[in-house]
């Protein structure tokens, strides 16, 4: 391995005093105190917005402060860039993987890096330095693979790697765990004790709750910019730390009232797709969903999801099988005719789907109604009834917005999510589909989403919930479908859900053979 | 004419014709490796053209003019290179609008010396006993000149520079994800640039080659449409210097053949062949799951900004 990595500077303590960071109209890090020491894992919590990542991009030279100062070991460090933060010891995980697709594994962790043979590359010895780390602290993977073949486990562990590489003895994983499987999950835990246990220093950015108290040596909440509190996580309790991060009670577990179910509003048979890259999606599936449940579909993302929520809304032309809407087929049905049908459709990609960034709110809103009575009159729109019922359902929806005519690219994703909910809902959908409904949405509005899905069960509703958030799923479905690589791999009933098992499946393992390795 | 006299005529043209085109190509597969897409080749081209016969007309060393040539286009590259790497604008506009810059000004400046005969071109040569080799020898090695062969060794040299160095692994990281590049300390801006202007270089010394060695003259938009071809072939050999080699000479193959075939086919059929062959191409790439195999670059006329994945 190349001299210079060794006489990196091992980081035992980084201390930031009062980091002040300004944007137009926000401040983003408001005199925040922040400190982490080798061997332990420093948890920085807080809603979207509350600083987190302005913080963690200080800390790695993407972002410089306003104010405040950065000290290593005790000498006061300017970074000017990440290459600076890097010489410094520090290392970075991001939330979306930076990682080159069409590179091979050993490429990507060569990137950037001078060679032991001047200008020619090294990768032989770079592969033979990432097997070391790769058993040191168990993080398997092929150096010669390329990236895009790689489960997004692997693709962590890449990363992780990288990082490593690089002799980072302070490292930053922002979100580490929210693309994992609960057995994945697991893995990164214990590799995450082995960095500790080997004097590493890790600062973990996250808002799943019970991860961060399993995790955490020491937590820091953040709020509007500035530091609420920072407790040891063997004092700290889930309840609280929501209070702390969000400023009140948080009601974390929604209620799952009793509702009498009805008949079978959703069903697709045999159903197969292609994706986009034209190869089969979908392969068979089999999904039934009754009026007043939800029907929790979980997995890992890229296994087939996207594509059956497109098929159920119209968006992609199935190669076979069908779609039925109580009892009628409407298999390759356009989007519109599925709307009269009573379909309701919460899009994963909430920005390209599910709105129009460059429209105001209003518009927004009456999108998939604005060609009818109330909104239009023949050619007309009725500008004095899209107003009223746009402030309408701003108000019912608690759609933070200056104005109706506000544009949409401007809310917050929270927001945003609020404005689609209100849009769909409010037309007493007979079949939900949601995907990813809280993906990327903090703690309150991850609330008010599910408190608003529950309330549509009660109302009769059908619907599909797909998410990757496991307790997403265990939280609000009434019986829950696991789904691999385009197929169904077993449905449990809410009574009988068993995490390991489910995890299992979600790794492909069928529901059988789950059963016989949990029990 | 035999046979054999017609198909090694051909071939031979062929190599004249097709190095400007790989010359160029080469160049602007590494800007596109880069992520920065630059329409500007047939500006640039066409100011290394007249700036290069200017310079070998003037002082009487043609290898000076090609040298000028290229830092012409080099120094016009760096326009685009700030417009869309440092403005960040749109890469096809600023690309369009270097091109229409260059034949408008190569036009203006050009005026008095179009129809000047050089009276020290780049000589063309013949490789002794290689040249006696029965077929090859008169198609490589008789009455070609030295830029041929020089392109020709640029091809192996720029495809390890592109996958075998640091360097080339930083410049294809940077158009796949500048991002991505940006956090493990790679300058983005920096290879973007060097990218751009090794780009202008190349498509400037293709122009001076065509003024001071293959013509040699100048007249006003003499690279007729060549800058464009080049787009295409860059895209027809998946950003790989090897392939453009294959390219450029099958173009060019392709080109000198609508002149041999008129005495058969109408000549207007011809002269489109090679165009409609880009067309082809460019069809036959565009299908969005091929593109992504062949190794086009993910952040291809993408600005980058930090911060903003």
């Amino acid at each position: 391995m190349s001299k210079q990595f060794i006489e990196q500077i091992q980081v035992k303590e980084l201390v930031a005093r009062g980091i002040v960071k300004r944007f137009p109209g926000v401040l983003a890090s408001d005199h925040v105190d922040f400190d982490v020491h080798s061997g332990e894992i420093h948890t920085l919590l807080g809603e979207n917005g509350a600083g987190k990542s302005t913080l963690m991009k200080i800390l790695y030279g993407m972002y410089r402060p306003d104010a405040g100062e950065i000290a290593i070991n005790g000498d006061r460090v300017r970074f000017h860039s990440p290459l600076d933060a890097i010489r410094h010891g520090i290392g970075m995980v991001h939330q979306h993987f930076m990682l080159v697709p069409t590179f091979t594994v050993a490429e990507n962790v060569a990137l950037g890096l001078p060679s032991s043979r001047r200008v020619l590359l090294d990768l032989d010895v770079v592969s033979k330095r990432i097997e070391e780390l790769a058993k040191t602290y168990g993080l398997q993977v092929d150096p010669a693979a390329k990236v895009w073949q790689l489960s997004v486990g692997e693709q962590q562990r890449v990363e992780i790697l990288k990082v490593l590489y690089r002799g980072a003895s302070l490292l930053i994983l922002d979100e580490p765990t929210a693309v994992l499987t609960p057995q994945e999950v697991d893995e990164f835990s214990e590799t995450l004790r082995r960095m500790i246990d080997e004097g590493h220093a890790i600062v973990f950015i996250s808002h799943k709750l019970h991860e961060v108290l399993a995790l955490s040596d020491r937590i820091t909440v953040l709020r509007s910019g500035r530091v609420v509190d920072t407790v040891p996580a063997v004092d700290a309790t889930k309840a609280g730390l929501a209070r702390l991060m969000v400023g009140r009670e948080v009601i974390l577990q929604v209620d799952h009232p009793e509702v009498a179910q009805g008949d079978v509003r959703l069903a697709v048979h045999g159903l197969s797709a292609n994706g986009n890259s034209g190869l089969p999606a979908l392969r068979g599936v089999d999904l039934e969903v009754r009026a007043g449940e939800i029907l929790g579909l979980a997995g890992v993302s890229g296994n087939g999801q996207k594509e059956l929520a497109e098929v159920i809304a119209g968006m992609r032309r199935p190669t076979g099988g069908r779609v039925l809407f109580d009892g009628t087929d409407v298999t390759g049905a356009l989007p519109g005719k599925l709307l009269d049908h009573g379909l309701s459709y919460i899009p994963e990609e909430r920005m390209v789907d599910g709105t129009v960034r460059d429209f105001s709110v209003a518009e927004n809103l009456i999108l998939k109604d604005h060609h009818r009575k109330p909104y239009a009159h023949w050619v007309f729109m009725d500008s004095a009834k899209i107003a009223s019922e746009s402030d309408r359902l701003i108000e019912a929806f608690d759609i933070r917005t200056p104005s109706r005519q506000t544009p949409l690219k401007s809310l917050s994703g929270g927001n945003i999510q609020k404005l689609i909910l209100a849009r769909e809902l409010s037309r007493d959908p007979s079949v939900l589909v949601a995907a990813q409904p809280t993906r990327g949405l903090d703690v309150s509005a991850t609330e008010y989403v599910h408190r608003r899905l529950i309330e549509q069960r009660s109302a009769g509703t059908a619907t599909l919930l797909i998410s990757e958030d496991l307790d997403e799923i265990l939280n609000l479905s009434d019986r829950i479908a696991v789904i691999y690589e385009g197929r169904i791999m077993g449905i449990v009933d809410r009574e009988d859900v068993d995490v390991e098992r489910i995890g299992l499946m979600m790794a492909g393992v069928s529901e059988q053979a789950a059963g016989n390795a949990s029990a | 004419m035999g046979w054999e006299t017609w198909i090694i005529a051909t071939l031979s043209r062929t190599l004249a014709y097709g190095t400007p085109l790989l010359i160029a190509t080469l160049g602007e597969i590494f800007a596109e490796r880069a992520g920065v897409l630059n329409l500007g080749v047939e500006g640039m081209m066409i100011m290394g053209a007249y700036s290069g016969f200017v310079i070998a007309y003037t002082t009487g060393h043609p290898w000076l003019g090609i040298l000028v040539a290229g830092v012409v286009g080099a120094v016009f590259s760096i326009i685009h290179a700030f417009v869309s790497v440092t403005l960040k604008a749109n890469q096809v506009v600023s690309g369009l609008a270097l091109t229409m810059l260059g034949l408008g000004l190569a036009g203006v400046l050009g005026r008095g010396w179009e129809g000047l005969p050089l009276f020290t071109p780049i000589h063309k040569m013949t490789v002794p006993v290689l040249s006696s080799i029965p077929v090859l020898g008169p198609i490589l090695f008789k009455g070609q000149n030295l830029v041929v062969y020089l392109t020709m060794l640029l091809v192996p040299v720029l495809w390890y520079v592109l996958f075998r160095t640091r360097i080339g692994i930083s410049i294809r990281a940077v158009g796949e994800s500048p991002a991505t590049a940006d956090s493990l300390g790679v300058n983005v801006t920096r290879i973007r640039y060097l990218c751009v202007i090794f780009g202008g270089f190349l498509a400037g010394v293709a122009g001076g080659y065509l003024s001071v060695a293959y013509r040699p003259s100048w007249t006003q938009g003499m690279t007729g449409g060549m800058g464009w071809i080049v787009i295409a072939l860059t895209i027809f050999a998946f950003w790989n210097p090897i392939y453009g080699l294959l390219g450029s000479y099958l173009f060019a193959a392709l080109y000198h053949l609508s002149f041999r075939l008129q005495a058969w086919v109408s000549p207007e059929l011809l002269k489109a062949m090679p165009y409609l062959f880009a067309i082809l191409v460019l069809i036959f790439v565009a299908q969005g799951t091929l593109k992504k195999k062949m190794g086009a670059p993910a952040a291809l006329s993408v600005p980058y900004t930090r911060g903003e994945e």
